[in-house]
């Protein structure tokens, strides 16, 4: 793994640089550490909404002018709104670049929020929120998250409540948006063909001025776990059945994640946290899927926990196969669990897991993009280290960790079940 | 005049870094070594498709296609993907129309797992009767979910009405009674009649060299033989439409419409595909979804996405415009794309819009190679559609080629806004 640079600008902003010369190629990232979890009662979906707006016009890149001009250049870029953080994105030709920074430079602090970009935007959040509802999985993920906290703002989805959508005013977008965006609140990450001294030099030019801004207070405070089981039921159109079960899980910061990643792989299968290239392998070995899909309970399985601030949750979502119950299903889940709760794993298994993190790790590692992602996404719930020593402390995750592990999280008093319950109505014909 | 953008030839695959070779049983092998990350992908078809499907066992070439790795000969299921898993490997399977496809990864110590998986699924399966009952239950529910999801029944009844009679018109999953007809004999009798080595196009990308990959495929897939291989079924002809279709599938429950709009697009051979390609982009791609993105989404803020996709095939095409919107809002959206349409029919596209578009495809081929999938894509649409081994290097010349007066040409010989499909699904529509 080559070195990558961090430093502080005076204003508060972190910079974290790696040169990769394999390909003409740079990728920007700027990173706010503003997400879901900051969202204020009664204005839940705003950081998602205050990203939005950052595409509708800042003071030197007015409205259309934005996406036009990344795209004449052949870039790619994009935006992402998360629990933790927001994080913006241009990858570019690398003689390109300077189109990126200046961009991101520019609506750090100089977005518009006209009055009527809003408006438009209300209706095109609506519609993307719309476009969820009409999944099942949306539907029964929203209820399940809501029932798996009960003050914590890891309770909403990321894209706010219809009623809240409807009541966002542009004064909240734009005093969310100036709390938020400032230097010290933020960081930038490059990676690609670059020389380390002269960008950083650019860096300070283009950031530097940028002032630092009030404290950034983030009111969220991790929620106690569970004491008792809950269960919630979505009914809504179809005739497939599905199961979530949803365990509080480890913070990424905490020492415990590691472990509990090695027993999301052995349970049902490895998850990857590239945000690009990074699928890996599929799960038919896992327990799960061969306690409930071999068995014929279910049609799949699939699972994982996320890398957040505060401890989210291990989701684990099944969709039953037609006729089975789900009393079957959640007692296979809890046998299968149970095993991992009074016995030892094999220490084969851990290095199976961790022969498949490998390789994750080596096909993320193909792209540019996804190696700029990495600098600036670890930062945002613990640090790089914790990138870079990622694969170190899974190989130090022994038997007698899962074992302890399986018993602490995976408690029946301590999940959400949800299900969704087909109401299995014909559907006409137009 | 704005200059287009100069791309570094040297990252770009060419003749200087493909190996293409063709195996003595007629494999079609294409490599192209990478090794800046220590891993390796595999992509590839076979003209075993859905059209070789009677239409009461639609579906069948597709079923057959998820069952090559439930077990084969040698090894039973849980074996496969216990190799597979453990090495955090890859490997899967899907059908086309024309093709059964596979795509696969591993770390590059792993390609001859990889491709010994690949020759065994392929050559040896013997589709374990459970193992096909459980399938069958998996792809019912998939289309059940798929009967219910509003983009996919638009989708869906499009190419149903766009291809009547036709292959295009059906989907390569089939339907509940299709699937349920299938046998496992059927399966069999499929796989040992059209599968076979003859024109199979395989691509490998990584951290390896194009001679070991050589070697490694003539060990697992060199004796391949099946004297008995078919060749592809002619394609009916496609006829052309007649006058416009509006129609809408109420979906009970849901929020949303899915919109799918458009009719034929030009095959890939046509002389006119690269300026209809650039009229794609300006229409409803470029920026935040071209023109049509910029009047929906941008300006009236109706719609989360509403963008346009040109699909060019071996013998036809089609040019789609799709949309998410509310119920309330879809005839005003139905009527803004059609104006947007009208427009770009009767004027030609700006220079400035042109180069825009120009600029935007030279300037984003590297990046669209990034990743050895990317590679493999590439090198894979080569081979598919016989563009030559230097198309890549070609590319901006031919790009930049095209005037606006090109892409108007092609715009009024494939978009019809006086009889074009206008298909939603969703929830009921308030009159």
């Amino acid at each position: 793994m080559t070195n990558s640079t961090l430093v502080k600008l005076p204003n508060g902003l972190t910079v974290h640089l790696k040169e990769i010369h394999t390909a003409p190629i740079i990728s920007h990232w700027a990173w706010y550490r503003v997400g879901s979890r900051d969202d204020p009662p009664g204005l839940t979906g705003i950081s998602h909404w205050v990203e939005h707006m950052q595409f509708k016009g800042s003071l030197n890149f007015p409205s259309g002018m934005l996406d036009k001009s990344i795209s004449r250049e052949g870039g790619y870029w994009n935006a992402y709104t998360h629990l933790d953080w927001t994080t913006f994105f241009e990858t570019l030709p690398a003689e390109k670049i300077d189109l990126g920074l200046r961009l991101e430079a520019d609506r750090m602090s100089n977005s518009l929020f006209k009055e009527e970009e809003v408006e438009s935007e209300r209706t095109v959040i609506l519609s993307e929120r719309e476009g969820s509802e009409n999944e099942p999985l949306f539907r029964l993920g929203e209820s399940v998250q809501k029932a798996a906290f009960d003050l914590h703002p890891y309770r909403n989805e990321v894209i706010g409540s219809v009623e809240d959508l409807r009541a966002i005013q542009r004064a909240d977008l734009y005093h969310h948006y100036r709390a938020h965006y400032h230097p010290a609140n933020a960081l930038i990450a490059v990676a690609g063909d670059f020389d380390t001294a002269a960008l950083l030099k650019r860096l300070e030019e283009l950031y530097g001025g940028i002032p630092a801004g009030p404290a950034v207070i983030h009111p969220a405070q991790a929620e106690p776990p569970l004491q008792a089981e809950r269960r919630v039921e979505v009914k809504g159109p179809g005739k497939t059945t599905f199961i979530q079960i949803a365990y509080r899980a480890p913070a990424a910061a905490s020492a415990d994640f590691f472990a509990f990643t090695v027993l999301d792989s052995l349970l049902t299968g490895p998850t990857s946290l590239n945000m690009f290239g990074g699928g890996g392998t599929s799960n038919k070995t896992s327990r799960l899927y061969r306690a409930l899909v071999e068995k014929e309970l279910a049609i799949g399985v699939g699972g994982g926990a996320q890398a957040t601030i505060d401890p989210f949750l291990y989701e684990i979502t099944i969709t039953v196969r037609a006729g089975q119950s789900m009393d079957a299903i959640l007692k296979t889940v809890d046998t299968e669990i149970g095993q991992l709760q009074q016995a030892q794993v094999h220490p084969d298994e851990i290095a199976r897991a961790i022969k498949q993190a490998r390789a994750i790790f080596a096909y993320g590692s193909e792209n540019i993009t996804n190696q700029a992602f990495w600098l600036g996404y670890a930062e945002m719930f613990s640090s790089y280290q914790w990138f870079t020593e990622y694969m170190l402390r899974l190989e130090v995750v022994t038997p007698a960790d899962l074992q302890r592990i399986a018993a602490a999280y995976l408690l029946p008093e301590r999940r959400v079940v949800g299900v969704y319950i087909p109401t299995g109505e014909e559907t006409p014909e137009g | 005049m704005r200059r287009l953008p100069e791309v570094s030839w040297k990252t770009l695959p060419g003749p200087q870094d493909i190996t293409r070779s063709v195996l003595p049983n007629g494999i079609i092998l294409l490599t192209r070594s990478n090794f800046n990350s220590p891993s390796v992908v595999i992509h590839g078809y076979l003209p075993s498709g859905s059209i070789f499907d009677p239409r009461e066992k639609l579906g069948l070439a597709y079923f057959t296609s998820v069952a090559l790795m439930r077990g084969t000969h040698d090894h039973n299921f849980q074996q496969i993907y216990d190799r597979l898993e453990s090495a955090g490997a890859s490997l899967g399977f899907g059908a086309s129309v024309h093709n059964t496809s596979f795509g696969g990864r591993a770390l590059a110590e792993d390609l001859p797992l990889l491709l010994g998986t690949l020759s065994e699924a392929l050559r040896a399966p013997s589709f374990p009767p459970e193992q096909i009952e459980r399938l069958r239950a998996q792809l019912l529910t998939g289309i059940a979910l798929r009967d219910q999801d509003t983009a996919d029944r638009a989708s869906l009844r499009f190419d149903e009405l766009l291809f009547p009679n036709h292959p295009y018109g059906l989907p390569e999953d089939g339907f509940t009674e299709t699937v349920q007809a299938i046998r496992r004999e059927d399966i069999l009798e499929h796989h040992q009649r059209v599968f076979g080595p003859h024109n199979m196009v395989l691509v490998v990308v990584g951290a390896i060299s194009a001679s070991q990959v050589y070697d490694f495929v003539s060990q697992a897939l060199g004796d391949w033989q099946n004297p008995s291989q078919p060749a592809m079924p002619e394609l009916p002809p496609v006829t052309p439409l007649g006058a416009p279709v509006r129609e809408h599938m109420v979906l009970p429950g849901k929020s949303q419409a899915d919109l799918v709009m458009g009719g034929f697009g030009p095959k890939r051979s046509s002389p006119d595909y690269l300026a209809a390609s650039l009229g794609n982009n300006i229409l409803g791609q470029f920026g935040m979804m071209g023109r049509i993105g910029d009047v929906v989404r941008e300006q009236a803020g109706l719609a989360y996405y509403a963008s346009t996709s040109l699909n060019a095939w071996i013998n036809t095409g089609s040019w789609e415009v799709s949309a998410g919107v509310n119920p309330a809002n879809l005839q005003r959206a139905i009527d803004l794309i059609l104006a947007e349409i009208r427009r770009f029919i009767t004027e030609p596209v700006s220079l400035e819009e042109l180069q825009d578009s120009q600029a935007n495809y030279i300037g984003r081929l590297p990046l669209s190679m990034e990743s050895n999938n990317g590679v493999a894509a590439a090198l894979l649409n080569i081979e598919r559609f016989q563009l030559g081994l230097d198309y890549y290097q070609q590319f901006p010349a031919m790009v930049s080629a095209i005037t606006p007066e090109a892409v108007l040409q092609a715009a009024q010989r494939y978009l019809f806004p006086e009889r074009m499909l206008a298909i939603s699904a969703g929830p009921e529509l308030m009159e």
